[in-house]
């Protein structure tokens, strides 16, 4: 039988006393669960409503007539795109495309080393492997467009805040995810390094660094189609990019011409996105 | 109780699964069906409940025709029909309980059963079935935690709880060790014997077959080559059914450890 | 790492050193366009400002008995991704089954289902906050139905994924029980994926409150809204606060959350 016993388990199975005299634990058991099944379900319908309410959620109003009307106007406006426009938007796509770019790059050249510092099986080091993470997971609870909020501020509108913000996510998330396969890589050339002598340098780069690079790249690949989706509305708090001119237009009540935007955003979003998994496809 | 009137199934790229099959099963007999593996055991089997389909003839199933059946009356039919899966074929993360209650579903409209609750005389239907196969204790447990013989009698109690008048077992024992192997066969045999339900097992291992069996039916190439009682069916008869000598590896006996248990 | 044969070697070191090369011409052009002029008229005095306002957080914002504080939108943010969470958890179930594969016998079915997905994934959620607050309004409702949208397109691709991968014996056995279609989905079916899915919504809802905190930056309620008024202001002990009061939020419901998906699973 296989372990990991629950409670439940552990109640009515431990002694295997004769099945005749089975039945009081299960029952018991069974009320328990019947009980907590019911106190969930409280809780979760409690906390619930109190958020309608708390929300004024009036869902009457999303189907309200002014609701509709609006809704139907600019959806009537967006089906009829107007494509005239797309030749202004070619030196902001190309912009935001930048911008992830080298967001992407220079986040994920920082995380290299603090991905080190993090993996527990290159350094053992508790003092230095905590904090990494602890700085690690401050970086990853906020997220890009916040970043890019705050270095707008600190820096001024323009794409030098969006590709700051950028690295710092880039840096999180790559550092992440390349700290986990690390921890992941096989430790049997490791030690025979050990064994050998090496030193940290060199166990890192020929023991871990082979390992370790195709998920890397391939997690680099990742970060990069998150970025570009990111980079595409940086614009809405003056982080440079398409988002700035979509945000313009949206304001202007150009429907039409953000609906060019959009689409065209979603299209290359889509290509990169279909490139970047090709290309992690051949390097895992 | 079943009746196969001249069954062929053909599968689409042209092989033939059952030819001409032609059998009368009758209440409260313990059919074990025989055969290689590929020989159409399964297709057979399963084209009592019209999990497969046949491509003509017909199958009767208390006189009712399954082939013609449709929608409802199917369902109504396999209600009738209890199965048992060679991989137990449970919901590893719903309770054991659960499990034999879903064998209920057959008896409630498809809106009632939509909340998951049962009525009482389930519940004790389901219980009582659990004790019949002697793990009424592990009611309340993920069936996930229980062992494989466990969990295949807690399929069994499945079948039960839908109150079958046949119950058809497709290769019970294969994923068994063979202790826990006699336990599921005992319990399949008590239940035939006490209930009087007609049951019709796949098996691998002859000498089981000829250890429960009340007839045993041989196939080979989707056709039945063997149908007699277990007195008939001796070494002889089965490496005809078989069409080579018998191997160790279809005997029990051989993969127990050394014991005197002899064919 | 070590080929025998010395041109295959040679090959692939020449080939990555293109593609480092490449990467590095890639990295230089992307730098071309950006402006950088602006930043040393900023210079140490914003900084010393900046540094000034995050290391003397603006206590007295945390609680005001009357008025807008931080604790107000906090709690905003939370009530908007637990119920665009709560949303998108049931609206994405059709959606789920339309893009599975073992649901339907057509290609093109979940094929279509699965193209939606991606498109409705690729679509901002701050784009979709924008076209909600034309229909119903700024505020936290609109941020509500920006998100439970927008999670559509990730939590019902995690769920497809889940009904893909069911084990097909318990379907087999209902059906050999005389269990109709939908019995068979309640009864085979579902109590296989609602824990996984749980679990995926659990996961989704740690990135909901993460696009709550920003949705206040276009109008759609929540803690992003002060922040942004705060940030405009340049009032940097208050965004010192703020961001505080979010990254402990963040935490908070992070481990939450996780536990919650350990028990579940």
């Amino acid at each position: 039988m296989t372990p990991a016993p629950t409670p439940e388990a552990a109640a009515s199975g431990a002694p295997t006393p004769p099945p005749s005299k089975k039945p009081a634990p299960t029952i018991d058991s069974k009320g328990l669960q019947r009980y907590k099944m019911l106190a969930t379900w409280i809780i979760f319908i409690g906390v619930l409503v109190v958020c309608f309410v708390g929300v004024d959620a009036d869902f009457m109003a999303l189907f309200s007539d002014g609701a509709r009307q609006n809704m139907g106007r600019i959806l009537g406006e967006m089906m009829r795109p107007d494509w005239s426009y797309a030749s202004h938007i070619w030196k902001p796509m190309v912009e935001t495309v930048q911008i992830a770019i080298a967001g992407t790059i220079i986040g994920a050249v920082l995380a290299v080393p603090v991905a080190l510092l993090c993996a527990v099986n290159i350094m053992p080091k508790k003092i230095v492997s905590i904090p990494a993470r602890m700085v690690l997971n401050l970086v990853r609870t906020v997220p890009d467009l916040l970043f890019a909020a705050i270095f707008v501020a600190v820096f001024g509108i323009g794409a030098f805040a969006g590709m700051l913000a950028l690295v710092f996510f880039s840096f999180g998330l790559v550092a992440k995810l390349t700290y986990e396969a690390i921890e992941a890589i096989d430790p049997g050339p490791l030690e025979a390094m050990t064994a050998s002598g090496a030193n940290k340098i060199q166990l890192i780069v020929f023991g871990v660094i082979p390992q370790a690079l195709p998920y890397f790249f391939s997690y680099v690949l990742y970060t990069f189609e998150v970025n570009v989706r990111a980079a595409a509305v940086l614009g809405f708090v003056g982080a440079g990019g398409i988002g700035l001119h979509l945000d313009q237009q949206l304001n202007s009540l150009r429907y039409d011409r953000a609906s060019t935007i959009i689409v065209i955003t979603l299209v290359i979003v889509l290509l990169i996105d279909y490139a970047s998994t090709y290309l992690r496809r051949k390097l895992l | 109780m079943i009746e196969f009137k001249n069954v062929v199934k053909q599968y689409p790229n042209g092989t033939i699964g059952l030819n001409n099959i032609n059998l009368n099963i009758k209440e409260g007999e313990f059919v074990v069906i025989v055969g290689l593996s590929g020989a159409g055991k399964s297709t057979l089997l399963r084209s009592i409940n019209r999990l497969h389909d046949i491509s003509s003839g017909e199958i009767l199933v208390d006189g009712k025709s399954i082939t013609r059946a449709n929608g409802k009356q199917l369902r109504r039919i396999r209600r009738d029909i209890g199965m048992i899966f060679q991989s137990f074929n449970l919901v590893k993360r719903a309770t054991v309980l659960r499990n034999v209650l879903s064998g209920r579903v057959g008896y409630h409209s498809t809106f009632s059963t939509m909340f998951g609750y049962f009525p009482k005389e389930d519940h004790d239907i389901a219980l009582d079935a659990l004790t019949r196969v002697n793990i009424r204790e592990k009611a309340y447990i993920r069936a996930d935690q229980l062992s494989g013989g466990q969990q295949q009698r807690v399929s069994i109690a499945r079948a039960l709880a839908q109150k079958p008048k046949v119950i058809l077992a497709d290769e019970p024992v294969a994923s068994l060790d063979p202790l826990t192997t006699r336990q599921v066969m005992d319990d399949l045999q008590r239940i035939n014997r006490e209930l009087k339900i007609t049951t019709i097992v796949n098996l691998h291992f002859i000498d089981l077959a000829r250890e429960y069996a009340t007839r045993i039916i041989g196939l080979r190439a989707g056709e039945v080559v063997f149908d007699g009682p277990v007195s008939e069916a001796t070494d002889a008869k089965f490496s005809e059914i078989y069409g080579r000598p018998i191997n160790e590896d279809e005997l029990l006996a051989a993969d127990a450890p050394k014991g005197g248990v002899t064919v | 790492m070590n080929p025998t044969d010395p041109s295959k070697s040679r090959s692939a070191l020449i080939r990555n050193w293109i593609v480092g090369a490449g990467i590095i011409v890639l990295f230089i052009w992307s730098l071309s366009s950006l402006q950088f002029d602006g930043i040393q008229e900023y210079g140490k005095q914003v900084m010393l400002s900046i540094w000034d306002g995050f290391t003397h957080p603006d206590w007295g914002y945390v609680y005001m008995s009357e008025g807008e504080d931080l604790l107000r939108g906090l709690l905003e943010t939370l009530i908007i991704s637990i119920l665009g969470t709560f949303i998108s958890a049931f609206l994405c179930i059709p959606f789920a089954f339309w893009a599975s594969q073992n649901m339907s016998r057509l290609g093109i079915v979940s094929g279509s289902g699965k193209f939606v997905l991606t498109v409705i994934r690729v679509f901002p959620e701050i784009i979709m906050a924008i076209l909600f607050i034309v229909a119903v309004g700024p505020g936290a409702f609109a941020g509500v139905l920006a998100l439970g949208v927008h999670s559509i397109g990730m939590l019902a691709k995690l769920y497809s994924e889940t009904i893909e991968a069911v084990d097909n014996g318990p379907r087999e056995a209902l059906v050999s029980s005389g269990a109709s279609k939908l019995q068979v989905l309640r009864f085979a079916v579902l109590p296989q994926v609602i824990p996984q899915f749980i679990s995926y919504a659990l996961y989704r809802f740690e990135i909901n409150i993460r696009s709550a905190t920003v949705l206040g930056l276009v109008g759609a309620g929540g803690i992003g809204t002060p922040l942004i008024f705060a940030l405009q202001t340049r009032n940097w002990s208050r965004v010192g606060i703020i961001l505080l009061g979010i990254v402990i939020l963040v935490i908070i419901i992070d481990l939450i959350s996780g536990w919650l998906r350990r028990r579940i699973i």
